[in-house]
């Protein structure tokens, strides 16, 4: 049989297309699920702490503590929750809802300040009931 | 020559050697970590910055311990699911996706492991 699958014509690649907003949230869904894949590190790190005993976990919570890794646990937050948010797209699109082109090009925008929004309101009201 | 019927031909045989199994766990666990999430979010809320011993004491609770644990395994099962189709898409030398999807079971159960040995330990034992 021949070799069907050498000299196959490849479809272009990303740089040939104009970047609209359900491809960016496209890419985003991706990029922040891989995030949340490297951040379960963080999230086992600290269940081992509080499994550990008191002096571990006092200093892995100074680490998370410190200006650096509250900013990456900002991070954290807003891939989650704009991973979550991009899931639920995903139901309602998977169900056959909010594909028109103009109203799918809203929710795209929608989840990006959504997200970050929400990320903001996650970390406030996690300061305030401290 | 190839006596096979087409049907016999796609079956199993797609990037993922199977058929829409892997779609479907991804959607089942994407709806489960929706509200277990939820609920991690709300006790990193409520528990950021707290003493150790008011921290364990939460997760001792049976009710927290038991929808950590769901939360481990459900988050585990999907980042796997999903981590594959990111290898399987971008990954086309036959022995890199290989060893690259051998290494992300690894690390997936490894993960697993170690979140849900600490939340049965701090459960059972505070
Ligand atoms: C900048 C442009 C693009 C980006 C960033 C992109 C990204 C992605 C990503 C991340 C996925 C897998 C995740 C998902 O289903 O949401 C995907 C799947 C897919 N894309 Fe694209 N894509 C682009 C353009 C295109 C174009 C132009 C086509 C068709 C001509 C296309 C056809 C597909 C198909 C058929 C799948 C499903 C593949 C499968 O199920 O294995 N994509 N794309
Ligand atoms: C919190 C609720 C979550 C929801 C609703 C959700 C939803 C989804 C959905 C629907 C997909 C499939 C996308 C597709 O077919 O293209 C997906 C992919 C993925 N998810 Fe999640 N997810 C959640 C949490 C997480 C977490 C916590 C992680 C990691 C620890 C994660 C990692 C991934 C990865 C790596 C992918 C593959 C990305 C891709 O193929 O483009 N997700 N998620």
């Amino acid at each position: 049989m021949a070799n069907v699958t050498n000299n196959r014509p490849l479809s272009p690649h990303l740089q040939i297309y104009k970047m609209i907003p359900t491809m960016a949230m496209s890419i985003l869904h991706r990029i922040t699920g891989g995030a949340l894949y490297f951040g379960t590190i963080l999230v086992a790190w600290w269940l081992i702490a509080a499994a550990s005993g008191p002096g571990y976990y006092e200093f892995v919570n100074g680490i998370f503590g410190s200006w650096i890794g509250r900013l990456v646990l900002l991070g954290y937050t807003w891939a989650l929750i704009h991973h979550m948010l991009g899931g639920l797209r995903h139901f309602m699109m998977d169900f056959g809802y909010g594909l028109e082109k103009a109203l799918s090009t809203q929710l795209a925008k929608a989840q990006v300040a959504a997200s970050i929004v929400l990320t903001i309101l996650v970390w406030i009201v996690g300061y305030l009931v401290r | 020559m190839n006596m096979r019927t087409p049907l016999k031909k796609v079956r199993g045989l797609g990037a993922a050697r199977e058929g829409t199994e892997h779609f479907w766990r991804q959607r089942v666990t994407a709806a489960a970590n929706v509200p277990l999430f939820l609920f991690f979010i709300g006790f990193l809320i409520k528990y950021n910055g707290k003493p150790f011993p008011e921290v364990v004491g939460a997760l001792h609770n049976p009710i927290v311990a038991t929808i950590m644990g769901l939360m481990v395994i459900s988050g585990i099962v999907h980042m796997k699911l999903g981590m594959q189709m990111i290898i399987e898409d971008y990954i086309h030398s036959e022995w890199q996706k290989v060893s690259l999807l051998m290494l992300n079971t690894f690390f997936s159960f490894l993960l697993g492991a170690l979140c849900l040995f600490a939340v049965l330990k701090i459960g059972f034992a505070g």
